[in-house]
């Protein structure tokens, strides 16, 4: 049962990586493909996390908590690199897709 | 007080960072709660020069119902922007659009920023004319001011009760 969990965890984390960098891919221009890394990929990580947490606390004596450091980190990382990137973007006037709404000149 | 205050010139980064370095060594031991709050309090003792303004959290519990909703909208924005991911490109509406700020506080407008870029399909892009309004990118978005409203009244109005000047 515990084995069934951290695996439907992990693939759950794999899964919404992959989502992520596949937009990274995908998407058509710079500004939308900003948005993979910092979305789907915080619901991929933290899966991932839970279940090494999970894991580490139930196989090994000790409780393993420092999981929580690295999506605090995460959580306040991504969305700042995001912004710094979407900033440096607009100032070299990056090419924005011709249906944007609002398109920044 | 006074003296207290001297000591303790900010006391949350304090309990943030005694609990950061108990979660970094992955331990409870007696040995490391005595050192880590010595670094807690030399710390923030030692660089409150570079922390002109206090920090200070007026409402707790809705600082904290603020964090149980944002969680939610991540885990629901996740899926929101996977479905976008995996759709067809012809079909994203993507857009800019501002949001006046009526928050002020420096810390208030770093939190809902990163909260804009973690949940509902947005990246906070940049802020501009002296804090007054935040440009805002969105993957798909199709009614421009229901979403602003959205954003003001779910996360804007809880931070603006937690961070105000003091």
């Amino acid at each position: 049962m515990f084995e069934l969990i951290l695996s439907a965890l992990i693939l759950l984390g794999a899964f919404f990586t992959l989502v992520g960098s596949f937009g990274l891919y995908k998407l058509p221009d710079f500004f939308m493909r900003l948005h993979g890394p910092t979305k789907a990929t915080t619901l991929g990580v933290g899966a991932l996390l839970i279940a090494s947490a999970l894991y580490f606390s139930f196989k090994t004596d000790y409780i393993s908590m420092h999981e929580i450091l690295v999506t605090l980190f995460l959580f306040i990382t991504a969305p700042v690199s995001a912004h710094l990137m979407a900033k440096a973007a607009i100032h070299i006037k990056i090419k924005q897709v011709k249906r944007t709404q609002n398109q920044i000149k | 007080m006074n003296l207290l205050n001297k000591i303790f010139p900010h006391p949350i980064l304090t309990f943030v960072l005694w609990g950061i370095w108990l979660l970094l060594n992955n331990t409870v031991a007696a040995g490391h709660v005595v050192l880590g709050l010595v670094l807690a309090i030399l710390i923030p003792w030692l660089t409150s020069g570079f922390w002109p303004e206090k920090v200070r959290i007026r409402a707790p519990f809705t600082l904290l119902k603020f964090l149980g909703i944002v969680l939610w909208d991540i885990l629901v924005a996740n899926m929101a922007v996977a479905k976008l991911i995996l759709g067809h490109n012809k079909e994203l509406r993507p857009g800019f659009f501002y949001i006046d700020l009526d928050i002020q506080t420096p810390l208030g407008i770093s939190f809902l920023a990163n909260t804009i870029s973690l949940t509902p399909g947005t990246v906070s892009c940049d802020l501009i004319e002296d804090r007054k309004r935040l440009l805002v990118h969105a993957l798909h978005i199709e009614d421009i001011p229901a979403t602003v409203k959205e954003i003001k009244e779910r996360y804007e109005t809880p931070l603006k009760e937690v961070f105000t000047e003091c």
